[in-house]
Order: C-alpha cells, then structure tokens, then sequence
C-alpha cells in the first residue's frame, strides 16, 4: 500500500485482494472472541479527527485502533478549536506536533483528506471527504460482497438512489469495476453528476492515482446509467443509497419525496434470484429502502457494519507495517518482495 | 390513452359525397366518396347506391380534412367556467374543426398534481364534446419556485408541462424541469419572455408604442429568453416546443438550435400570422395579447417560416375572457384573445387563398404536426381509421360573429371579418361533435 488511503484509486486490484484477505484471515474472527485484542499496533497512535456527523464509521475507527491496542483520540469538530475558527491546516500542524502514526479525517470538502496528508508525517486515511469519496467504505463492501459471492468478476450490480451527492457511489463505482463488476447506476437524470460516465473503466488510466483523474467521457462497457427500477432485473446485488436530503437545500432535484418513493424505493418485491442487498447506512427506512427489507435476511447492512471494523483493522495495520517494509528494503537496498508484511510483524494475534 | 371524450352518442355512420378530400400525411388529396360506418372510415372511394337509411352529405365543393389539434387552449376549467367551461370550450373547439385540444394548467387550482389531472379527467369523459389532454405545470402553483408533481401527472395522463403565461425564469428550475420531464419522456412547452426586458408593457414595443405613448414588450424580451432556454434544453438533451413565437428574431434561434441537433419544435398563433402592432391604434382591447402582435416585418417573417415547415404547428392560445375584463383601457385590460372557431377560416383566407402558405402544410400545421409534438392519436383519413375529420365549405364567404361563437367568451380579434373556410360538420373519435349542415 501507499503511506496513505486517500482514494480508493491509490489501489490496484492485487492491493485490494491483499489487504482484503489481511482483513480476512487476521482480523475478521478477533471480535468473536471474549478478548477482543491484539497487540499489533501497541505504542502507536492515532487521531480520528471527524468534521461531520458520523455514527458506524468513527465507532468503528475508534474500535479498530483500539482493538489493535493502539492510543485512540477522538477529535470532534464541534467541541474543538475548530469551533475557534482553527483553519484545517492549523489544526493538522498541531496534531502533527503529538507524532501521531494514523490521522483518520472526515470532513464536508472534497480534497480535505489530501490536504491533511501534505501537513502531516503521519499515514492518512479518508474516511469521507464532502462529495467526493469513502474508500474504506468502498472496501468493506467490496469484502461483504466477497464473503457472499466469492469472486466477483462479472458480478452485476447496480447503484440506486441519490448518486450525486454520494462519496459512497463515487469510490465504489470505481472499486466495484476493479473488481471486475458490471456496474449500472440508477436514478432520475437530476441524481446522477454530470458526465458520470467518465467513471467508466473505459475512460480510465491503467493505474490511475487519486490526483489523476479518468480522461475519458464515454460510457465504459462496465458502467451504465439507467432511470428506471427496470434496471435491477438482471443484477445480483442491489446497491442502495440514502437520499440525502441535507444536501438537497436550494435545489430542485426531484419533483417530491413521495413521487422518488413510489417510482425508486426498492423493497422485497425486487428481489429475486437470490439477489443482496446493501446500504452503507445511515438508512432512510421508508425513503429508499422498504421497512420490510430493511428487516429481511436478504439484505446484508450488519454484515457490512462486521466487515467495516475488520477491514478498518487491516488498513491501519497495512498501511504501518508496508511502510515499515518499504522503509526498510529502501534501506537494505535488497531484493523487493524477500520481505512479506506477514513476516514482520509476528504473532499478531497474540493477546496482549 | 392521453386524451379523453365523452362517450355520449352513437357512432356516426354517414355518407360524404364528391369532397376533395386533403390529408397530407396520408398522402391524399381527391375528389371523391368517404363511407364512415360506426365511427370508423371503411370506404374512401365512390360508393354505389343512396346509401339506404345512412345521412347522405353532399361534399360537392367543399374540403374533408382531417380533425384539427390544439396544443395551446386555456379552458379555464376549473375555476373560471364563466369564462369557459368544459362543454362550452371542446363546442368552441368542434365548431372550429378541432378533434383534440390540450388545456393549460394555469387554471383555479393550478394543474399541478395528480388529483387535479383525474378530476378533470372525469371531467372530460362526461362533458367533453372533443378530446381533451392536459398539460402540467412545470412548478407549484406556477410559482417558478419547486417543481410540480411531474412524475404523478405523468401518471395520470398529462402530456406535457409548462408554466405558460408565465415563463420559468429560474435557469436552475428548468434545467431541473427538463431533467424531471425526460425521466418520464415528455416535453416542456415554455412560454419564452424575459420579465425584467418586458417590463410593464401592454403592447410590441416600435413606432406604434411610441406614438400611442403606451410602455412596449421588445421583442428582445422572446427571443433573449428562447435562446437561453434552448442553450439549456440542448445541454440536457431535452425535447422542448416553443410556444406562440411572435417575432424573426425567435425563428433565427429557433432555426441555429436546430440547425445545431437540438429537438425543438415550435408554434405560431393566428394572430400573429395576421394581425400586425398597427391594429392598436385601435386601442381596442381585443388586440392585447402576450405576445403582442408585431410589427410586419415579424408577421412576414412567421408566414414565411410556416410556409417552409420552420414553423410546426399552429396553436391558438385560446384565451377567454369575461366581458368585464376587456372593457376598460388598453393599459388595464387582460392579455389574450379566443381562437378556437376563427383559426382555420382565417388561416384559409388570409394565407391559403392568397397563395402565401400551401393548404397541406396548413392542414399538417394544425393536425399531424401537432399530433405528434405532444404524442397525441393522429388524425387520418385512411380506410380503417377512426374517424376525426372535419367538413369544410371554402366556397361562401362569411362575417365572423362573435355573438355566434360557441364559447362563452367573446374576446376575439377577428369580428366582422369576412372568410371563407366555415367548418360544417366534425366528427371526433366517431362522433359527431359538431354539425350545422
């Protein structure tokens, strides 16, 4: 991995695989034992500095460092000195001082998670940042998916609901192709981003970074867009959004709430065939989710809540331990790859 | 179905003999018979024998066209049935020779969700004498503020939305419009004006304003604001019909989106085809109108772009009035005029017979083209069709009376003009909705 998650395109396909099976084969089973801890991360320390409203993804920072017995801050904007008026940059020079090894940060603005990254020597990882994306959303679901579906080549799923507001859709459209979904994205014309087919694998770079943005406009055989609940026939998992409304303010997206409701709710009634269903939560039970799907089997949203926490476990301890190994091999200036991660840290599963 | 009828009355089975019988879009126009039994034409060729207990109408010199349709007819239902009402608005319209006419929303209530389109709906299934379509209103209340409940009306039946009589001057509201339009596949119809460049005007603002000393509308004030609501249609790719374009400077924007891909299509009124500023000096309230008439040179224009086809349809912006509302000073009296009865005879005579604008392109103007702008049934007149034609006498001449009319409005530009091109008998959907043979 790279020092940082700021993008969920700073992954390549094998990276994913990688850090996903860490999450399976190291971490995935920690919470079900009565000791829920490992040593891995003893003496490090990591910031969740959290601008904005969030219940499973601060929790479940909060819980992954902890569990991994690392020394957890929680920083809230709301009762910190950015009620103060502290610039971003001031407040990450300042928590830069106290040598931390992880900032987690979520914030309302698109780029903030980047910013944070060029004032701080520690790993960033972007936990939300405005509209742009959610990467280590996108890889929980990505692992949710694996754990029901094994591979995922040629899987098809389809994105529904409030797309252009969504970070969500943003990094999982883009993840989901790595993968090798089949991607179709529904909702009316005034929820979908402008030229959101440039999201297509067509229109992207082999190995695209987060500052280096897909090139192309047009439709990639990988993703469609589509308007209408029709859509959801022949896929096999269900991918849904909340509608978010506080986004909504001063603008005239859709006709009414009841009219999205009657025409885009998707409930039992769609499934079929075996199909999932997710939503990376907060749900809008009523709105885009019918209540009884949202009590069915058949969705999967605790499962992706399970899965965030191992995941979040393997990308912080990932993103020390790789670096670790690189500095390292810079070091030795020997042969790349003698050294796994696995290899360095030993016996992580120790109780401490 | 979009479009709904009432269903009184059998289906008209008759005999019309000898007509010249012009349906450009199914490529005919002869001389000859038309047998139409139980409201569908079986037969369109001599036909033998007295017809037995049948109606026998002699077509000798008169024109068979197909059923005209309206995409712009204020009916004023509900909420000011003084003014029209449903049976008095689709009798105006079979006596002009109209099958189909679309509403306006800009009704007490607005047109603006679901409930209103089924009550008017049923309206129409019992009182309609002609097929009546309802158009939306892009916002609540035709306030320009939120979008109306376009997905539901949809639904229900509408076949368009506008704001009309009022333009949408909120650019981000009508790009949200057309985006809300396209999901369900349906037009925006814009009645295209920039309020703050038509300021307080009550007519075309030139020579004639100035001398009258009246405030004048630039015409500016239409075709700045089609240009910029085109540029926005063509960005979302959205089909759009410009409604009542009144000046050259329109058509020029009209013609350069098409000429650029955009789906736009477009509308004229008769008035406008006709009628020219100096008719103000009148100070006859029965010539105000928004648009205002223009000067020639905009009139010459219109007729022109009919003739070649830039022109799609014609539509009447029928626009009752009570008579309280037109008599008092220019200045003070309401905007619009009724068109339904007078369109076709004026039309016939002012452009047709002087040669200005070929009869099928008139007949399409007023029929098929319209038909298909808002995906109504197209009228035709082909064996196995239902029939929705109309019956018209282009050899008497004769003064338009306003006390005749069967709207309950009188506001017309038009009276005591002597035409041609009275419409005898409509049939609509099969029945007989019109008849004074």
């Amino acid at each position: 991995m790279n020092r940082n998650l700021l993008s969920i395109n700073d992954l390549s396909r094998e990276d994913i695989e990688s850090l996903l099976a860490t999450a399976r084969v190291d971490f995935l089973d920690l919470s079900k034992r009565d000791i829920k801890k490992v040593p891995t991360l003893r003496g490090r320390t990591v910031i969740d500095l959290f601008y904005e409203k969030s219940t499973r993804t601060s929790t479940s920072f909060e819980l992954a460092g902890k569990r991994l017995s690392a020394d957890v801050i929680n920083v809230k904007a709301d009762s910190s000195a950015v009620g103060k008026g502290e610039s971003l940059k001031d407040t990450t020079l300042t928590l830069n001082a106290y040598r931390p090894d992880i900032i987690v940060i979520r914030h309302p603005h698109v780029g903030a998670a980047a910013f944070v990254a060029r004032y701080t020597d520690a790993h960033v990882i972007n936990a939300g940042d405005g509209m742009g994306e959610h990467p280590t959303q996108c890889l929980l679901d990505i692992f949710s998916l694996q754990q029901e579906f094994g591979d995922l080549s040629g899987l098809k799923v389809a994105i529904v609901g409030d797309i252009l507001h969504s970070r969500v859709a943003r990094s999982n459209i883009i993840g989901f192709q790595k993968m090798g979904m089949k991607v179709t994205l529904v909702a009316p014309p005034g929820l979908l981003p402008r030229g959101v087919e440039a999201l297509g694998v067509a229109g992207q770079r082999a190995g695209t970074r987060s500052s280096d943005r897909p090139d192309g406009g047009r439709s990639g055989a990988d993703l469609k867009v589509a308007h209408s609940l029709d859509a959801l026939a022949d896929v096999g998992v269900i991918y849904l959004l909340r509608m978010q409304k506080e986004r909504h303010e001063g603008g005239n997206f859709l006709p009414s709430l009841r009219e999205y409701i009657a025409r885009y709710q998707v409930g039992l009634r769609h499934l079929s065939d075996g199909k999932k269903v997710l939503h990376p939560g907060p749900i809008n039970r009523g709105v885009e989710i019918e209540g009884a799907l949202a009590d069915s089997p058949e969705n999967l949203i605790l499962q992706q809540v399970e899965a965030g926490l191992a995941v979040r476990m393997a990308i912080m301890y990932r993103l020390i331990v790789d670096s670790a190994v690189a500095d390292a091999g810079a070091a030795v200036d020997t042969e790349a790859g003698a050294a796994k991660p696995a290899a360095e840290v030993k016996n992580i599963h120790a109780v401490g | 179905m979009t479009a709904t009828i009432a269903k009184r009355g059998t289906k008209a089975s008759l005999i019309i003999r000898d007509a010249r019988i012009v349906d450009p879009a199914a490529g005919i126009d002869t001389r000859t018979d038309i047998l139409i039994e139980k409201g569908l034409i079986t037969r369109i060729a001599p036909v033998k024998g007295k017809g037995g207990d049948v109606q026998v109408i002699d077509g000798a010199g008169r024109l068979l066209l197909p059923g005209f349709v309206d995409l712009h007819t204020h009916l004023r239902t509900p909420g000011r049935e003084d003014e029209e009402d449903m049976a008095s608005g689709t009798a105006a319209a079979a006596a002009g020779g109209y099958v189909t006419i679309c509403a306006m929303p800009n009704t007490a209530p607005v047109v603006d969700n679901a409930s209103v389109i089924a009550s008017l709906t049923e309206l129409a299934e019992s009182e309609a004498r002609v097929r009546v379509a309802f158009i939306g209103a892009i916002s609540r209340g035709l306030k320009g503020e939120h979008l109306s409940d376009i997905w539901d009306m949809a639904d229900a039946g509408a076949v368009a939305f506008t704001d009309d009589g009022r333009p949408v001057m909120d650019g981000g509201l009508l790009r949200s419009a057309f985006q809300a339009a396209q999901t369900v596949n349906l037009p925006l119809s814009l009645h295209c004006e920039d309020l703050d460049l038509a300021g307080s005007g009550s007519m075309n603002e030139g020579e004639v304003s100035a001398q009258l000393g009246l405030a004048g509308i630039p015409g500016a004030a239409e075709s700045a604001a089609i240009a910029r609501d085109l540029e926005i249609a063509a960005y979302e790719g959205a089909r759009v019909h410009i409604a009542h374009v009144s000046c050259a400077r329109s058509l020029a924007a009209i013609e350069a989106a098409r000429k650029a891909g955009a789906a736009v299509t477009c509308e004229a009124a008769p008035h406008h085809l006709v009628l020219v500023d100096e008719a103000v000096r009148s100070l006859d309230s029965n010539f105000k109108m928004n648009p205002p008439l223009r000067g020639e040179g905009d009139r010459r224009a219109l007729v022109a772009a009919l003739a070649a086809g830039a022109i799609d349809c014609i539509a009447t912006d029928h626009a009752p009035h009570a008579a309280q509302e037109k008599e008092t000073p220019f200045e003070e009296a309401a905007f619009g005029v009724i068109g339904l009865e007078t369109a076709f005879p004026v039309l016939f005579t002012e452009l047709v017979q002087t040669g200005e604008v070929p009869l099928d392109v008139l007949v399409q103007a007023m029929s098929s083209n319209p038909a298909r702008v808002f995906g109504l049934p197209v009228p035709t007149i082909s064996e196995g069709e239902e029939a929705n034609i109309c019956l018209v006498d282009v050899d008497q001449e004769f003064e338009i009376e306003p006390g005749n009319f069967f709207s309950r409005s009188r506001n017309t530009a038009f009276a005591g003009r002597k035409v041609r091109g009275k419409v005898l008998l409509t049939l609509a959907a099969g029945r007989v909705a019109h008849n004074i043979l």
